[in-house]
């Protein structure tokens, strides 16, 4: 049984955060064991959101399920539908044509900056810094506004199909992501000016919920949370798909450990994400966005497993096929979830107002938690 | 370490190992009461290194369950699926949390929508489903939900 609220016979207190709770950014619940302002133990209860997407998909065809899984990390939407169109195209063994994967890389990597610009805002907010927030919002609104022109949504693109993607690029599409790449870099000295240089967030941040670099392995965390480790594991880098080996860039690693090296990871992401986009956006190659393929979609019997790096981490997802035109199982590896997995062990000893910090490293989405 | 290194290996570890043909990754099944003594050596032993246990999930046959495990060694980068056939009624595996401790959640997860009881896991409860839930395991394929939609 798990601890009942009040006060156990040690004389610690246990307490709530969440399921509503503004710094968990969604409905995540932790019961909190303390012992004055100490942190005994972080327990958190999942499930406020759980859709049972892996059940639902089971009774989705193939070109269906992609569009459920828009709503399990809804800020790399595009990178999930990315994870699934491989998957089933690596069933199906189709050739996806190079614009289709030139333009999977460009929505993948502007996705990253759109996902880290919001938690970059939402991780000051957590703070008490509240300015941040509406400067990453103003950044990230164009990026908003050049999906919408493209994808027809803001959210939940659900853009990529098996085979390619949905439809061609907007007319305008090239034009506006190269002068948002400029937008960018003349605002990006403001967010080191503004928050990383604060010597007030630096010492909130450093030294702050450690994770060392085998307990991040060991909790299969992954992404910036496990870079900031100094755990190389990037998957665009140890595993590339579709454009990652043929463009530079660097992973980057941080060895602190603490909440400040998985602040700077996820800063630093955003300028490598930029200038993958640079090398690719001129480049783009004429021809089809889409394969051909059959309308009904049937996967051979067997098992297929992509990963892919979302802008939290490793998402997995993992097929199994009865030779059918629904997946007989599907898994979901999301990074969320390992990640959270590894909050208890980074809390303990810390006092309990450092604990927004390290959820706010974290980068938490819930539904992606709990699928 | 290429396949066929890993499959001669193993089945001279696990007499009763097989490999699957046909599979991108290197894949093996194994009995379940072999799988704690393997796991120790996956993660130990130097040419193995397999410190990353990145999937851990539960297929359900109807007739029997099947625990996968998907292993990455961070050193070595070699990929290696294990997989365990358990007893549909009688589901019962020793834990991998003490080797690898995102299993932990992952174990949870699939005690509770499976059904499969891990022995010697350090705190085996419910994770995602509400307190009190007993009995019917969601992700099973006989589960039936009056209330809620849970096909299309």
């Amino acid at each position: 049984m798990h601890e009942v609220l009040g006060t156990t016979t040690d004389g610690d207190l246990v307490i709530n955060v969440g399921p509503q709770h503004p710094a968990t950014h969604g409905v995540l619940h932790l019961v909190i064991t303390l012992h004055g302002e100490t942190i005994r133990k972080v327990d958190p209860h999942l499930g406020y959101i759980h859709r049972s997407i892996e059940k639902m998909c089971e009774s989705l065809t193939y070109r269906q399920f992609i569009y459920v899984t828009s709503r399990m990390d809804y800020l790399s939407a595009h990178i999930n539908n990315h994870a699934c169109a491989l998957c089933v195209e690596k069933g199906l063994q189709v050739e996806v044509p190079a614009r289709a994967q030139y333009i999977r890389v460009l929505m993948d990597e502007l996705t990253r900056i759109a996902s880290h610009e919001l938690w970059w805002g939402a991780m000051a907010m957590d703070l008490g810094a509240f300015t941040p927030f509406f400067h990453a919002f103003r950044e990230r609104e164009n990026i908003n506004d050049i999906m919408e022109e493209t994808c027809g949504a803001r959210l939940t693109m659900n853009y990529m199909v098996p085979g390619g993607v949905m439809a061609d690029i907007h007319p305008n599409f090239q034009k506006r992501v190269k002068s948002f790449i400029q937008l960018f870099r003349s605002k990006f000295d403001e967010y080191n000016e503004m928050v990383t240089g604060n010597i007030i967030f630096q010492n909130r941040m450093k030294g702050v919920g450690y994770l060392s670099a085998e307990d991040a392995i060991s909790y299969g965390c992954t992404g910036p949370t496990a870079r900031g480790s100094g755990v190389s594991c990037d998957v665009r880098k140890i595993m590339p798909y579709e454009l990652y080996n043929q463009v530079q860039f660097d992973e980057i690693l941080e060895t602190g450990g603490d909440s400040f090296a998985r602040y700077m990871v996820r800063l630093r992401e955003m300028n490598e994400s930029i200038n993958i986009i640079e090398q690719v956006i001129d480049n783009i190659p004429e021809g089809d966005y889409q394969a051909k393929t059959k309308a009904v979609l049937k996967l051979p019997k067997g098992e297929f497993y992509t990963r892919v790096e979302t802008a939290r981490g490793e998402l997995g997802v993992y097929i199994v096929s009865e030779g059918g035109t629904t997946p007989y199982r599907i898994k979901f590896r999301s990074p969320g979830f390992s990640n959270l997995s590894a909050l208890d062990h980074m809390a303990r000893g810390s006092k309990i107002g450092d604990l927004v910090a390290m959820m706010g490293t974290l980068d938490l989405v819930i539904p992606d938690i709990d699928r | 370490m290429d396949r066929e290194h890993m499959i001669s290996c193993i089945t001279e570890w696990v007499p009763g190992a097989k490999a699957e043909e046909g599979t991108e990754w290197t894949t093996l099944s194994i009995p379940g009461e072999s799988w704690p003594e393997l796991a120790q050596r996956l993660r130990d032993e130097a040419d193995w290194q397999m410190d990353f246990l990145f999937c851990l999930t539960c297929i359900d046959w109807k007739t029997h369950l099947t625990m996968v495990y998907h292993l990455t060694s961070t050193r070595h980068r070699h990929i290696l699926v294990i997989k365990a056939d358990l007893p549909a009624d009688d589901a019962v595996i020793h834990t991998a949390s003490h080797l690898w401790k995102t299993a932990i959640f992952h174990e949870r997860e699939v005690f509770e929508m499976f059904g499969v009881r891990f022995s010697k896991h350090p705190d085996l409860r419910l994770l995602i489903l509400p307190d009190g839930w007993e009995g019917r395991n969601p992700m099973k394929k006989d589960f039936e939900d009056p209330v809620n939609m849970i096909r299309m």
